[in-house]
């Protein structure tokens, strides 16, 4: 840079705005940007002193295990919308890479058919991403058809039967719900493991940046050199990873797969993102948000349960929370405008 | 017909609204005559466009009162500001795109039998304003077909249709060219004759000057003083507007070298309103490039950047030919574009001010994969001293700044490149006075440097006194080139070519 000479004004001294009343918006920032922590501590007190349950080192296991599911598919949907475009596949992605996963193990070993679920994972998103970044159309609609074709592949692959891995594998296929470090399941060390580095990826990367500014302003994020096309594949790729470990959670629990597996659970990991606070409209948020949002829809699960609630309710509670969430986030936006 | 009912005499007192704790408007006490013209002046952030959104009904003051004809009222919404007449014409725009012209005109209000719409009888309305205002708009027209001048004719026709006595126009003039300016200054001129009431925000003094009956300046959110326009000139306002005195004068480039090479040429460019542009631009040396609206200026831009492909011609840096040219390899060349909306192609609205900074040029300052944001910081912090933006906080969003330390951070973000060639598309639009002085002697400075400058603008006098030479387009083809110090008649005229002299 030789443009050293270039200060013809004055210093910068005069801030554009007094600085009086900063500390209020910095505030009205801070509510913003973690009333949805507030809101899963405030949830998880009431449970604490409402039930003996709660606080029991058993329960808390079994909800964050049951969290990881949900969390998973949150975090690749989170990576999603941040870049700008949904992922309606990520169940059906589940399926098909669990599937896939099972059927090569049957010829191999557990380990191999694990690798090949995720590899399977990752090729579908990147299959999903094609099909979204070439043909053009608007992602939510690429990908609610794409979907429909997976789900018909799992059931072509399967005949529509439930598959299973040989009986001398049956044991170690189930190695994700075995205990783990401080007790927790296998599969929850996996959830952190991988949520912690979507995390650090989206927060720390260029690759970060480049998502956030895609999502943001598709145009503006071109016109600065970035291939908008390879951040959007690479979004799906990574949903599509984060789908197949959901599906071998899922299938190590009930130690089969089926092409009927996690039906409409790509909704759930939409909401879970938008509950944490992603803005629909790409390029804010972040992938904590969208697990704590897991989190929080997990947590209303087992409350219910543990209240001895009537659990045809749940639903009803969970559509309010979705719209409760929503509508807060975009109050606190209008009035920090 | 539309204008049957006289204008109120609006009275503003002690309005003032803060957003987050900043406030942006204060205590300000204002008159405004029926049928006068008022201008509102101020740099950017001095509260010009809240003032007039709260006279607009879209934002709510904080506390003060709003009197029409002395009667207290309170504009909750934009619709209780219309029932009074008022309407608000804003710098985006409000028009919904798909419809026609003669839909958007008569919005929500078309004449309808039975849910069923008549639309003759609209018709019928409409060419009484057609007459009324003298415009040249085809009702059948889709609006986003239409160049952004004649979108701004609907939104007119719009607030007529709907019986305004008040107009309340933020910068009007800045998305017009020469031609369609002199037009709507002379519309609002006949407009007040007939008793409308104008409110003019514009950062163009020479033309509230020429128009207004009284001019308010503003400054930090503050009224400075209402005058009479008359006893108003640029500099007397400048000096009300920034408080001191300010050199309004253009920076002077300076001479490029007899030696300095071709940096930049292209040859036969084309693509929709582009129909053939050649051009060659040296180091050191600014081209300003000129024209109407839809001669194809900014077009040329993009195909130079690779923003869009050229159906045809080569672009050559160095001497050496770009193909399959994006605008990655257009940067890979040394390449930097700074467009013509901030808000659709340059800034990510949503995310800070370093990260926007940062963006163009990330690749140069990571370890891995992962930002060093040390290394971030200081580079931002640099290039922000050396463009002069002023933000509170580096990492507070880059919509929370004003349009003029916006358009710094488009500059910065791109010297972080260091870029050898500059492409620039309305370098100072919605840019007030100070920072539009900064951006010129920036741009002059880095082609002191040796950067070779392609410039657009709508702005003749900004062109002739910034380039070395401007060229001329005219239906997406060079028609003439003019050195430094022709006469700002002479590229009118090449603009207009033999339809028409300006007026």
């Amino acid at each position: 840079m030789t443009v050293d000479a270039a200060t013809p004004a004055e210093p910068s001294t005069q801030s554009p705005h007094p600085a009086t009343g900063s500390t209020g918006s910095r505030r009205a920032i801070r509510i913003r940007d973690y009333g949805i922590l507030v809101a899963l501590i405030a949830i998880v007190i009431a449970l604490s002193v409402s039930t003996d349950t709660f606080l029991t080192r058993s329960n808390l296991i079994n909800l964050l295990d049951q969290c990881t599911v949900v969390g998973l598919l949150a975090a690749g949907a989170t990576v999603c919308i941040l870049s700008g475009v949904f992922d309606l596949t990520s169940s059906a992605t589940l399926a098909v890479s669990a599937i896939v996963g099972v059927e090569i193990m049957r010829l191999t070993n557990v380990p191999v058919g694990f690798g090949a679920a995720v590899a399977a994972g990752a090729v579908l998103g990147f299959v999903t991403g094609m099909i979204v970044v070439r043909s053009g159309i608007n992602s939510f609609i690429a990908t609610l058809a794409t979907s429909i074709i997976y789900r018909g592949v799992a059931v072509v692959v399967t005949a529509g039967a439930i598959v299973y891995p040989l009986e001398t594998q049956t044991e170690n296929f189930g190695a994700l719900t075995w205990p783990s470090v401080f007790g927790l399941t296998s599969a929850t060390v996996m959830f952190v493991a991988v949520v912690v580095a979507i995390g650090l990826l989206i927060s720390t990367t260029t690759f970060g940046r480049r998502v956030y500014a895609v999502g943001g302003n598709l145009e503006a994020a071109r016109l600065s050199g970035i291939r908008v096309g390879s951040v959007h594949v690479a979004a799906y790729v990574i949903s599509g990873v984060c789908s197949a470990l959901a599906g071998l959670i899922l299938a190590s629990r009930a130690g089969s797969g089926q092409s009927t597996m996690a039906t409409g659970a790509e909704l759930t990991a939409i909401a879970a993102a938008v509950i944490g606070g992603t803005s629909i409209l790409g390029g804010e948020g972040a992938i904590w948000r969208g697990v704590v949002g897991a989190f929080l829809l997990t947590l209303i699960g087992n409350g219910f349960n543990l209240l001895g609630w009537d659990t045809i309710y749940q639903q009803v509670l969970q559509g309010c929370l979705i719209l409760f969430a929503v509508t807060t986030d975009r109050w606190l936006r209008r009035r920090s405008r | 017909m539309t204008t049957a009912t006289k204008a109120p005499g609006i009275s503003v007192r002690g309005v003032g609204k803060s957003y987050s704790g900043v406030s942006v408007l204060r205590d300000v006490d204002l008159g405004i005559a029926p049928g006068e013209v008022h201008g509102l002046v101020g740099e950017n952030g001095a509260g010009k466009s809240t003032l007039l959104k709260i006279l607009g009904g879209v934002v709510r003051a904080d506390h003060g009162t709003l009197t029409f004809d002395g009667e207290q009222v309170t504009f909750a919404r934009p619709r209780d500001a219309i029932a009074q007449g008022v309407s608000l014409i804003s710098q985006e725009g409000a028009l919904v795109p798909a419809l026609t012209v003669l839909e958007n005109v008569f919005l929500g209000r078309w004449t309808q039998t039975a849910g069923v719409r008549r639309a003759a009888h609209d018709r019928k309305r409409f060419d009484e304003l057609i007459e009324l205002t003298g415009f040249q708009v085809d009702p059948r027209s889709r609006v986003d077909l239409l160049p952004t001048g004649v979108q701004q004719q609907v939104e007119i026709l719009r607030s007529l249709a709907r019986g305004a006595r008040v107009l309340a126009m933020d910068e009007p003039t800045a998305v017009l060219s020469e031609h369609e300016k002199d037009n709507l200054i002379a519309l609002i001129r006949r407009l007040a004759d007939g008793g409308t009431t104008i409110l003019l925000v514009s950062h163009f003094l020479d033309e509230v000057l020429g128009v207004a009956d009284r001019i308010t300046v503003l400054r930090d959110g503050a009224l400075v003083a209402t005058e009479d326009a008359a006893t108003q000139t640029p500099r007397s306002l400048v000096r009300q507007m920034v408080g001191r005195e300010i050199d309004m004068l253009y920076s002077t480039p300076d001479p490029v070298p007899d030696d300095a090479p071709t940096v930049l040429s292209a040859r036969g460019l084309r693509r929709g309103p582009v129909q053939g542009v050649d051009l060659d631009v040296r180091a050191g040396e600014i081209l300003g490039l000129g024209g109407l609206v839809g001669s194809g200026r900014s077009e040329t831009l993009r195909l130079l950047f690779g923003a869009d492909h050229a159906t045809a011609g080569t672009v050559q840096v160095d001497g050496a030919t770009l193909t399959r040219l994006s605008p990655r390899r257009a940067m890979a060349a040394g390449i930097a574009f700074v467009p013509e909306s901030r808000k659709e192609q340059g800034l990510v609205m949503a995310r800070s001010v370093s990260e926007n900074v940062a963006l163009s040029s990330l690749p140069r300052r990571r370890t891995g994969p992962v930002v060093r944001r040390t290394a971030e910081r200081t580079a931002v912090d640099t290039v922000s001293r050396l463009v002069d933006i002023r933000a509170a906080a580096k990492d507070a969003p880059i919509e929370t700044l004003s349009g003029g330390n916006q358009q710094k951070a488009l500059f910065a973000k791109w010297l972080l490149c260091s870029p050898r060639i500059l492409l620039v598309d309305e370098p100072t639009r919605g840019v007030d006075i100070a920072a539009k002085s900064h951006i010129h002697h920036l741009i002059t400075e880095l082609a002191r440097d040796g950067m070779a400058v392609v410039c657009v603008s709508s702005e003749i006098d900004e062109l002739l006194a910034l380039s070395h030479r401007v060229l001329v387009l005219r239906h997406g083809r060079p028609v003439g080139e003019f050195p430094r110090g022709t006469a700002k008649e002479v590229v009118i005229a090449a603009a207009f070519g033999d339809e028409g002299e300006p007026t």
